[in-house]
């Protein structure tokens, strides 16, 4: 077990550190230059020049990964260009809404898709399972932002339940954040829950299929038994692997919920960051998304050894 | 009274009639034999009796259990039924038990289900049932996991789980079939001993008439779904009055005629093996210490002449199947040497073994995984023509194929045809073929018969013999059945945690065995002639 903890966590620092450059070279070649962009197109060279030398740009490209990477570490992003305050102050804002925003929809999407999948598993081939896998279906084909509309024309314009959009800050009370995070949470999920659904239902149906489901009935469990304590749990895998997935998508893929919604999230940053050529907000957030990755898949690493007991004996 | 009645039950899944009017019955304490050859509905008459048949299957007639009529019953009464008056044991110990949960919970399971026992009491009667099987505490704590068992262990915690409740009757559907034959033994005593203790009735499901007529007072024989004779064991079996039954008995003892092997003294050896040795590395304990080196194969020499049809027979884990890889050049020895045809091939690269490859080719136990589903038979048997010197124009391909098939007993028409229209005996045909199209001189069996009813294993077996004597094939096969080493080989070499412990002429050997790995094989496997007659002894 240990062995098997320590060589996954071998291997995401070493893929947390071999993205490090990569993002760092992706972003040295593209062409613009910050100096010229933050100065305007009527600086001269000299006050160029000048610049370039205050923000380190011309030191050897090696320094300056060195001096970024350790920067990383210690959370020190470096300053916008275009905000000019620390980039962390940025993040840790934009962070405030998005975390709590994919996490609400990971959890949002687990509760609905396992029982759907469940159901439609025990169900296979019946109309129940015919209906489910068709709004299933439905779920994966329809783009999240319409969702959206629908969500807040119905509780938002119709019912009046909670605001159609913006984020009041969590100074403004626990609840009226979340009332606000809801709507977007509920429309970045519920796709998400179709694919979870299709997943869950495909694995147990696998694993209903094999000998040691045969030997539970056989003990006499009824079938609801067998599902819930046999076909479950062996079906976790390929479930949570999708769900590791689901979860780095969540964090950062969410620019168009959050642009329908005006949230002021991580998506909205980058993009906003993109068009500006902020590339050091560009790089730290980045980095942070890669650091996310990672550390969510060693977390699957870790639940697949939790969940299958043969992983946890092997090396 | 009979404990259980089956009357006049048919099946149909879809269109297909699987059971066509079965009659069967087992009384307390009775073991009763249900034989037949593959396809021929053993185990879906196992499955009527437990409802656990696949959905589209439709039964009628009548089982009654108990007094219970069984296919009337609704889902609650079966599931009350299951696993507390009705325990199965199933073919495939290594795929029967859930991975993910311990030994002890899956015991405890089906009895805290049953009788509302506290977890305490439940794993206490559990701990119980694994000692009584043969899993004492000390070796087998309840903590277990089933990928921490060999496969004979996991069918006793098979047997645990359908005995812990004291079912009345016990249904084991090819309990022992993945075993080798000392566990077999193992495996059937216990059961023998647990119909004994608490006088549960039995219906022992086999292919195997040995096993049967070792273990059944009664047996019925099925074919296509119908039963062709029923009645006391050593009667039926004595008498053989029933034309299948006799096939049957035939076919199991059935031994190919073979003229002398050729040549073996004169001959320079085809093969031979010097002290050779395979360590595989221990598994990792930890980050910087690994489990002592395995030897699977510990320095094993032999040699073998042109033609000579040898068995190299063993127990399963024993490191036979690691020799013959070996000897194939499919896995390197850690030392030792192989030369084969004077030509020493341990530490060759795969160019400078070509001339070998062409020499030497291999037949497998499974005839089905062996192919690949979506390529014609005329790309898969003509595969080892790669290793030829000259590339065979396609039209010479097809002649070469056309003719390997003539030899295994295939048509011309047959080449176009795809792996699964043929049946397992077919297949292993195309097996034999795909080995003999080089013209090898040497051909590794590993458990050629072993997936093969016995009417097409003694029709495969004939077809060994035949090819060893019209084209002068020496055979190695690898086997832990010694009917088809008796059968097929003149020498045997038996193995024992990775040694040869005892070699010598078949029939010498199999008759007057005399190393412990080798008597304990004799005395386990089944022998037909042999149960048949201590079945009519003990009837007087």
């Amino acid at each position: 077990m240990t062995a098997y903890l320590l060589k996954r966590l071998a291997i995401a620092i070493a893929t947390l550190v071999l993205a490090s450059i990569v993002v760092f070279a992706v972003l040295e070649i593209l062409p613009g230059d910050p100096a010229r962009l933050m100065l305007g197109l009527n600086a001269s060279a000299d006050q160029v020049e000048l610049l370039r030398n205050q923000m380190g740009l011309n030191a050897p490209l090696a320094l300056r990964y060195l001096h970024w990477a350790g920067g990383l570490l210690s959370l020190d992003f470096g300053r916008s260009y275009t905000y000019s305050v620390p980039v962390i102050d940025l993040v840790r804002e934009r962070l405030a809404v998005s975390l709590p925003l994919a996490l609400i929809a990971l959890a949002l999407s687990t509760i609905i898709a396992i029982p759907v999948g469940l159901f439609s598993a025990s169900r296979r081939g019946r109309a129940g399972d015919t209906v489910a896998m068709g709004a299933a279906q439905l779920g994966v084909a329809v783009p999240n932002f319409w969702f959206a509309l629908m969500l807040i024309y119905v509780f938002a314009v119709w019912l009046r339940l909670v605001p159609a959009g913006g984020f009041p800050g969590w100074s403004a009370g626990v609840w009226p954040a979340l009332k606000s995070l809801l709507l977007p949470a509920v429309a970045l999920a519920l796709p998400q829950a179709a694919i979870l659904a299709r997943v869950t239902r495909s694995a147990l149906i696998e694993v209903l299929n094999e000998d040691y489901i045969r030997t539970a009935r056989a003990k006499g469990l009824p079938h609801r038994a067998v599902l819930w304590r046999h076909a479950l749990r062996n079906a976790m895998i390929p479930v949570l692997t999708i769900l590791g997935l689901q979860f780095a998508f969540l964090l950062a893929g969410t620019i168009i919920i959050e642009n329908v919604f005006y949230l002021p999230g991580l998506g909205r940053l980058v993009f906003q960051a993109i068009t500006q050529r902020d590339l050091i907000v560009v790089e730290s957030v980045v980095m942070l998304l890669v650091a996310a990755v990672i550390a969510v898949n060693l977390l699957v690493d870790l639940s697949y050894a939790v969940v299958d007991p043969r992983l946890r004996s092997r090396q | 009274m009979s404990l259980l009645d089956i009357e006049n039950l048919s099946l149909t899944i879809g269109d297909t009639q699987i059971l066509k009017g079965v009659e069967l019955s087992v009384a307390p304490g009775e073991v009763m034999g249900l034989v037949g050859e593959s396809g021929s509905g053993k185990s879906m008459t196992a499955l009527a009796v437990m409802q656990l048949l696949p959905h589209a299957a439709r039964a009628t007639g009548r089982v009654t259990f108990d007094g219970i009529d069984i296919l009337a019953a609704t889902e609650d009464q079966m599931c009350a039924l299951r696993g507390d008056d009705i325990g199965m044991v199933f073919q495939e110990p290594m795929t029967a038990l859930n991975p993910v949960k311990t030994i002890g919970e899956q015991v405890a399971e089906g009895i805290r289900w049953h009788t509302r026992a506290s977890r305490a009491e439940a794993e206490d009667r559990a701990r119980k049932m694994l000692d009584r099987v043969g899993l004492p505490e000390a070796k087998f704590p309840m903590s277990r996991y089933p990928h921490e068992l060999s496969g004979g262990q996991r069918q006793r915690v098979v047997i645990a789980i359908a005995c812990a409740l004291k079912p009345k009757l016990l249904i084991a559907d090819e309990p022992t079939t993945a075993l080798d034959v000392v566990l077999q033994a193992q495996i059937l005593d216990l059961l023998r001993d647990l119909v004994a203790e608490s006088r549960m009735g039995l219906l022992l499901i086999s292919h195997d008439l040995a096993v049967v007529i070792e273990m059944a007072d009664r047996i019925t024989i099925l074919r296509h779904g119908e039963v062709m004779e029923a009645g006391d064991t050593a009667r039926t079996l004595s008498e053989q009055l029933h034309p299948y039954t006799r096939q049957l008995a035939q076919a199991s003892m059935h031994v190919p005629a073979r003229a002398r092997p050729h040549g073996i003294e004169t001959a320079r050896p085809l093969l031979e093996v010097e002290g050779v040795t395979r360590d595989y590395p221990g598994r990792r304990t930890s980050l910087f210490k690994r489990a002592p080196t395995i030897r699977a194969v510990d320095d094993v020499s032999l040699s073998m002449a042109p033609g000579q049809s040898v068995a190299l027979v063993g127990r399963s884990g024993c490191g036979k199947s690691t020799l013959a890889r070996m000897i194939l050049a499919l896995d390197r020895p850690s030392s030792g040497t192989i030369r084969f045809r004077d030509e020493t091939i341990t530490g060759k690269s795969e160019a400078e073994l070509k001339p070998a490859r062409r020499d030497m080719q291999v037949v497998f136990q499974d005839p089905y995984g062996s192919f690949d589903p979506r390529q014609k038979v005329e790309k898969l048997v003509a595969e080892p023509l790669h290793v030829l010197e000259k590339k065979p124009t396609s039209a010479e391909r097809r002649e070469m194929v056309a003719h390997a098939l003539h030899e295994v007993g295939l048509g011309i028409s047959d080449l176009d045809k795809y792996p699964h229209e043929f049946s397992g005996g077919q297949r292993q045909r195309l097996s034999i073929a795909r080995a003999i199209i080089t013209r090898p001189k040497l051909v590794v069996a590993d458990e050629p018969v072993s997936a093969l009813d016995v009417s097409i294993r003694a029709q495969i077996l004939d077809l060994f013999a035949e090819l060893n004597q019209k084209l002068g094939i020496a055979y190695l096969f690898i086997t832990h059945d010694l009917t088809v080493a008796r059968a097929i080989t003149d020498e045997v070499l038996v193995m024992h945690d990775g040694k040869i412990v005892e070699r010598g002429k078949t029939s010498e050997v199999l008759d007057h065995p005399q190393s412990e790995a080798a008597k304990a094989l004799v005395t386990a496997a089944p022998d037909l002639h042999r149960a048949i007659a201590k079945r009519l002894r003990e009837q007087g």
